[in-house]
């Protein structure tokens, strides 16, 4: 697996726009997950002219390794500035792995009302699913070796990086 | 010496007193709290953290309002709450704390909120159950009531956001307060440089200003140019015995009046930890008036106990 040279981050987000134009109206709301997603929804938003304001989610409440990891140190509260009740919704988020935070973050919308669908888009899927989760839009797919961690990183200038560092887990991982 | 509060990974095992606490562990704390507050906002006012545990409210001294919004702040986070008033219980027949405590403990507890007439019970309990076990002090004698700490200093930063320049008078029956001497060691903790006690000497603790304090005796002094007025409960059972004259006469010399609270800064907020006796700490005018943040500090009080729990059942 050969992941030393990533993708130019602003191609993959040019393409996940092309993407969302033909499919994403003014009233679909955008909800960006923390703290990738929520930069990516920031921009898709205004790019888009979508009309509801920028929804953004901080699953930390929702997490399934709450037991084994704790509390992160950094939550910030969610906030759903819009009436989910019957909303087509459209998910982001940064990378798409596991599929769990995606759970974590539907399970999490659900409690602010029933949304009539929700949508994943992602800027990158990099396989490895534990759970039955697809994104709709997808800005490309990358292999990446299991023990490394994919992020996007937000330059000053507003734009998107990618880079990759080693193991996340910040707390006892083996507990 | 090992601070009994954390496990060998230096993280929150049991909340026993604001005491010691690093200033990391407060601030995260009063951070995580602001996340939760937007809860009850929802469709759904639950959050899905203590899904599948248990927590034991264990009330030695009676107190509704506190174990009512541990209650809350419990169920706020999915968890099963089981309320046990020991006052009516085992004790009376005879059973030791402990003994109360390992039968509670084979029923699977995972968490005890504790309330207890004498100083350092929520200790001995914390220091005789089992490790995966988390205890909550609510209130232990006279000596401390850190979640009331955490949601006064809480409430101090939401109206005040910076804490750096302020002065924070604490007023009255400060001898007796579990509450003043939690939140006088949050505030000294998060670098308020100006804290005050004002009280008679009778109910100034000997040697209170050690925690770092400036003591006054007249209120007309103590509350010149303050940001905050907190004011303490005065015990019913304090106001006619050797350290008081009476309810009317302490009133005079250190109840909050409208008069009074024209010395502070024109900003300034009021809180108690309540219940309040109306004419004896507190006028009617301020306690409704538009100072006063009394009712936004129980509110508060639920997202801190929220924020608390949820620390220490993940670590």
């Amino acid at each position: 697996m050969n992941t030393t040279t990533l993708p130019d981050a602003e191609v993959l987000y040019a393409e996940l726009v092309r993407q969302l134009r033909a499919h994403v109206t003014r009233e679909t709301a955008i909800v960006g997950i923390m703290t990738g997603g929520a930069w990516l929804a920031e921009r898709l938003h205004r790019e888009l002219g979508i009309q509801p304001a920028l929804g953004v989610l901080d699953i930390a409440f929702y997490r399934d390794d709450f037991d084994q990891t704790g509390l992160s140190r950094n939550v910030k509260p969610s906030q759903i500035p819009f009436d989910v009740q019957a909303r087509h919704v459209l998910l982001v988020d940064d990378v798409l792995y596991t599929g769990r935070t995606v759970r974590a973050a539907m399970n999490e919308l659900f409690d602010y009302g029933r949304p009539s669908r929700i949508e994943l888009a992602v800027l990158v899927d990099r396989g490895g699913r534990e759970l039955p989760i697809a994104a709709k839009y997808c800005g490309a797919l990358l292999e990446v070796d299991p023990a490394q961690v994919l992020v996007l990183d937000r330059k000053e200038t507003g734009t998107f990086g990618l880079s990759l560092s080693n193991s996340h887990r910040e707390r006892r991982t083996s507990s | 010496m090992k601070n009994p509060q954390l496990n060998e990974h230096g993280e929150l095992q049991h909340l026993l007193s604001v005491e010691g606490l690093p200033r990391d562990t407060l601030l995260h704390i009063l951070d995580t709290a602001d996340s939760f507050i937007g809860i009850t906002d929802r469709e759904v006012k639950k959050v899905p953290l203590l899904r599948g545990k248990s927590v034991f409210n264990l009330f030695f001294e009676n107190s509704t309002r506190t174990r009512t919004t541990f209650e809350i702040a419990a169920k706020r986070l999915s968890a099963d709450v089981i309320n046990l008033n020991i006052n009516t219980s085992s004790t009376t027949k005879g059973e030791t704390l402990l003994d109360t405590v390992d039968n509670l403990s084979a029923m699977h507890a995972d968490m005890f909120i504790v309330r207890h007439a004498s100083s350092g019970a929520p200790y001995l309990i914390a220091q005789h159950v089992a490790s995966h076990l988390h205890v909550i002090n609510a209130g232990d004698g006279r000596h401390a009531h850190p979640t009331q700490g955490l949601l006064d200093i809480y409430t101090i930063r939401h109206y005040k956001r910076d804490l750096s320049a302020l002065s924070v008078a604490v007023v009255g029956d400060v001898l007796h307060s579990r509450v003043a001497r939690s939140l006088i060691h949050a505030l000294t903790t998060l670098g308020v440089p100006d804290v005050r006690v004002i009280g008679p000497k009778t109910l100034l603790p000997a040697g209170v200003e050690k925690l770092g304090v400036k003591v006054f005796h007249d209120m007309n002094h103590g509350l010149a140019g303050c940001d905050v007025v907190v004011m303490l409960r005065l015990q019913n059972e304090r106001m006619n015995g050797s350290l008081l004259p009476s309810a009317q006469e302490f009133f005079k010399s250190y109840g909050l009046t409208p008069e009074k609270l024209a010395l502070a800064k024109p900003d300034a907020i009021v809180m108690h930890p309540g219940p309040m006796n109306r004419g004896v700490e507190i006028d009617s005018a301020v306690a409704d008036g538009p100072h006063s943040v009394i009712l936004p500090q129980v509110t508060f009080g639920i997202a801190v106990r929220m924020a608390v729990m949820s620390i220490l059942a993940g670590n």
